[in-house]
């Protein structure tokens, strides 16, 4: 063959595969061109929603970006404002409670309808929270119900005659509530997702597919109309819904999108209006942008490490103190989070239900000193003869950083020596389950808008309890905490328990949680609280497209 | 070869098919952690229900061989993380994804990688040789996380041609298969043209330029049919891996395919999904490496079964 037929021969079939490749990329261009960057038609809300949700039934989901989902979908006995998280009317237009605080009357509003049209009355509630109480319905929030009476023993199987539940229907209109005891922070229970309504023709009509949007029926501004697994979740006004003149939107399509880099480049070009978080990395960046699309907000949560205090060394409450003195808050919120988190000098965020826990702890290295002595009297001068500490987070970026700052600051600071052990999700669960670390990361949110739901974990026996705190003064503090109506009183109470938590350091607590993430400036009515909770039907989107 | 071939490898697989399933059964079981283990203890009732409700409390015999009860009807159980989904659901929706997303990336890889290896083979030692090769030398270390985000920045954020992230459209399917296929052509094109270098420099090769045959003919008809046989043996294993092993690439750019359940589920410790998509690889596997001996018993004349 001669040269310039080989030439030929290599030339054209590079050639074809050029051609090939151009002309996919040219129908690509050709197609996406106007797209691209549109900024919707100014009726669907675009937003970014973390991960794919578990259920859209409220009995059986746990998680957060279910709860942002149904908190559309669905409205509560009582809803929360907006801004403040203060308790509002939701189905319920109004309430008494009586003297003793054990019993609550609802009223619901006369026009009260589910999504499909019929009517949404007492009788609903009392089939709902019997179905969360239910076993068969195996809720892991069913213990959200513990507080009514005989909640716990009918959840448990002890008690088999749902009748004998604090639940009634007094007529279409009233639903009462007897509880087990008083209990203060009742109202703003209510909220939770485990105690919306479920319709119950759709339930027992379509068992676990009543989900599905095809049988989905609500109550809330909303109703779901598209579910595509991890894909994307829409949901349409719902005409239904007593408030739907306050609705603007048309639509709201919510993305799990799991990677938080993917999720600010959708931002980016234009197919988000707000993002569920911010990646680590960008944070400076879009801290420094001036266009206003960062968002940061404190959120009702804390980071801390358990002491293990039924193991050494951390049996012994100096070291537990001298090493939650040693390490520089301030720093870490400052150079290794970065997303204007708050130094914990407390465990409990501070505003949680109105309150605000005295500070004490040092946002810095100020009782260094103190620190330094503690070790000391404990047996370990200057760190010496310390075996190594074992520190133990659940594998991920942030919180290795977060663990590094530590080890390096207990090093230089009192000279301990301290290794890094990470654990998949599940293993570490089980580590912290069965007590066998010395020291380990965790995070807490609360699940109401009240000091009780961070505090009442140190109880003995607390199933939440991971690191085995026993102190009989908190306890009794805690049950005194319960049953005071009183709300000033109560906070005193809780200040009491903290300060014993404080003294006694079964936990460090590091850095109060913010919130952050994008939202483009047409998107308004997109409240800050410290739950991060957004209720669509306020939300505005002004019509523009996104450059 | 026909039908006594195909019983063979039949009654050879169903003692590793059984081995797979016991395999997996217990191994998932015994890892650490449970599908409902979760930051918040749950109070014992509850956990009793949760038991109860998927049959956790019985014993683990009783629970094997209800698994076998229920895969003997073809059903392979529901979800334990997304509660009202079952096993068969979840791969009937999300296989077809992974499956279109696998063969536009396979089609990419083949394309790039097999036409370049052609080319390297018959300008050995040349820039289209060096180049190829080394490219591909990139495309085997580059991880797709390196390489899909590289492309998105450039091609939808920096020239905005196409989007950043989804399944929709026509649009949708370009930089995901392209990431995807990289990592393959860059395999491919190796193999390709080691193959070729082999085959060309086979004494039938040398008859076929002796009889003048065009150079075309030569390479297209006679060498590719021998110089293919690594690449065959490659695919077979490769388009079961692709099919559910392209987690990162459905991560980045959020498409619901299989992949993301293969990996998933056994961080969440879904027992289910863990079977079901473990036993889905296993007859991709089985199936694809049949194809494999097929096409080999086509290509390669030398190969001949009863």
């Amino acid at each position: 063959m001669s040269l310039f037929q080989k030439f030929w021969l290599v030339r054209s079939s590079i050639t074809l595969a050029r051609i090939a490749a151009a002309a996919a990329i040219a129908i690509g261009i050709a197609t996406t061109g106007c797209t691209a960057r549109s900024g919707g038609d100014g009726k669907t809300l675009e937003v970014g929603n973390g991960a794919e949700p578990k259920d859209l039934d409220p009995h059986i989901t746990t998680g957060v970006p279910e709860s942002h989902i149904l908190q559309n979908l669905f409205e509560a006995l009582v809803s929360k404002d907006a801004k403040t998280l203060d308790p509002v009317p939701g189905v319920a237009e109004s309430w008494t409670i009586s003297k003793d605080g054990r019993v609550y009357t609802f009223k619901l509003r006369e026009n009260s309808k589910w999504s499909d049209g019929s009517p949404l009355t007492a009788i609903d509630f009392v089939y709902s929270w019997t179905r969360l109480l239910e076993p068969k319905t195996a809720a892991e929030y069913a213990y959200q119900a513990y507080y009514v009476k005989n909640g716990k023993a009918y959840n448990e199987g002890k008690l088999k005659d749902a009748s004998q539940l604090g639940l009634k229907a007094i007529d279409a209109r009233t639903f009462q509530v007897t509880l087990e005891q008083p209990t203060p922070f009742f109202l703003s229970l209510l909220f939770h997702h485990s105690l919306y309504p479920v319709p119950q023709k759709a339930i027992e009509a379509h068992k676990e597919k009543w989900t599905r949007p095809e049988n989905f029926v609500s109550n809330g501004a909303f109703k779901l109309e598209k579910w595509e697994m991890n894909k994307v979740i829409s949901v349409v006004k719902n005409p239904n819904y007593w408030d739907a003149a306050t609705t603007t939107l048309d639509r709201v399509n919510f993305w799990p999108i799991e990677k938080a880099d993917t999720e600010e480049k959708m931002f980016r070009s234009g197919k988000l209006h707000v993002t569920d978080t911010v990646p680590l990395e960008k944070i400076s960046h879009w801290q420094a942008d001036k266009s206003g699309v960062y968002n940061q907000h404190p959120y009702l949560g804390v980071y801390y490490y358990w002491f293990n205090v039924t193991k050494k060394p951390f049996d012994d409450k100096r070291i537990r103190q001298a090493l939650a003195l040693a390490i520089d808050r301030t720093r870490i919120v400052k150079y290794v989070t970065r997303a204007g988190q708050i130094p914990a000098t407390f465990f409990t965020p501070p505003g949680t239900g109105g309150y605000n826990p005295k500070p004490r702890l040092p946002a810095d290295l100020s009782q260094l000193d103190k620190a330094k002595k503690l070790l000391a009297d404990a047996g370990y001068p200057n760190g010496k003869g310390m075996p190594p500490v074992e520190v133990l987070f659940n594998t991920q970026d942030g919180h290795k950083k977060i663990a590094e700052a530590i080890q390096q600051m207990w090093k230089e600071n009192l000279g301990i020596e301290v290794t890094l052990v990470n654990q998949e999700w599940k293993v570490y669960l089980d580590t912290l389950r069965t007590k066998s670390y010395q020291a380990a990361r965790a995070g807490w949110i609360g699940d109401y808008n009240d000091p009780n739901t961070f505090l009442d974990m140190f109880v003995t026996g607390n199933g939440n309890n991971r690191c085995g705190f026993a102190n009989k003064a908190y306890d009794a503090l805690l049950d005194e905490a319960t049953k005071e109506q009183d709300v000033a009183k109560r906070l005193a109470i809780f200040d009491k328990a903290e300060a014993i938590l404080m003294e006694e350091m079964p936990v460090m607590p590091i850095y109060i949680y913010t919130r952050t993430f994008l939202k483009q400036p047409e998107v308004t009515g997109w409240f800050a609280n410290v739950e991060g909770m957004h209720q669509m039907k306020f939300v505005r989107l002004a019509t523009k497209s996104v450059q | 070869m026909g039908l006594r071939w195909l019983l063979n490898r039949l009654v050879v697989t169903i003692p590793v098919f059984f081995t797979v399933v016991t395999a997996v059964f217990f191994m998932i079981r015994f890892a650490p952690g449970g599908p409902f283990d979760s930051e918040k203890e749950l109070p014992p009732g509850v956990k009793e229900n949760l038991a109860a409700k998927y049959h956790l409390d019985e014993p683990l015999y009783q629970q094997y061989l209800r698994y076998w009860g229920d895969l003997a009807h073809g059903d392979l159980g529901p979800s334990f993380k997304h509660a009202n989904r079952t096993v068969n659901e979840i791969i009937a929706e999300s296989l077809p994804v992974s499956a279109e997303l696998g063969l536009l990336a396979l089609f990419w890889a083949m394309l790039i990688g097999v036409s370049s290896g052609i080319v390297a083979a018959l300008k050995r030692n040349t820039l289209w040789d060096y180049i190829p090769m080394s490219v591909s030398i990139l495309g085997i270390c580059l991880p797709t996380f390196v390489i899909g985000p590289l492309l998105v920045l450039a091609f939808a954020i920096g020239l905005d041609w196409l989007p950043v992230a989804g399944w929709e459209s026509w649009e949708h399917r370009v930089l995901p298969s392209i990431t995807l296929g990289f990592a393959y052509a860059a395999y491919l094109s190796r193999l390709t043209r080691g193959g070729m270098l082999e085959i060309l420099s086979q004494d039938f090769i040398r008859t076929a330029r002796a009889k003048g045959l065009s150079e075309a003919r030569v390479v297209l008809h006679h060498a590719l049919r021998g110089g293919l046989l690594p690449v065959i043996s490659y695919l077979g294993p490769a388009i079961a891996g692709i099919l559910t092993g392209a987690l990162v690439t459905e991560t980045i750019f959020h498409i619901p395919g299989l992949g993301r359940f293969f990996v998933e589920s056994a961080l969440n410790r879904d027992y289910t999904v863990v079977m079901g998509t473990a036993l889905l690889y296993f007859a991709l596997i089985f199936v694809c490496n049949m194809l494999v001996d097929v096409a080999y018993a086509l290509l390669d004349p030398r190969v001949r079964y009863e």
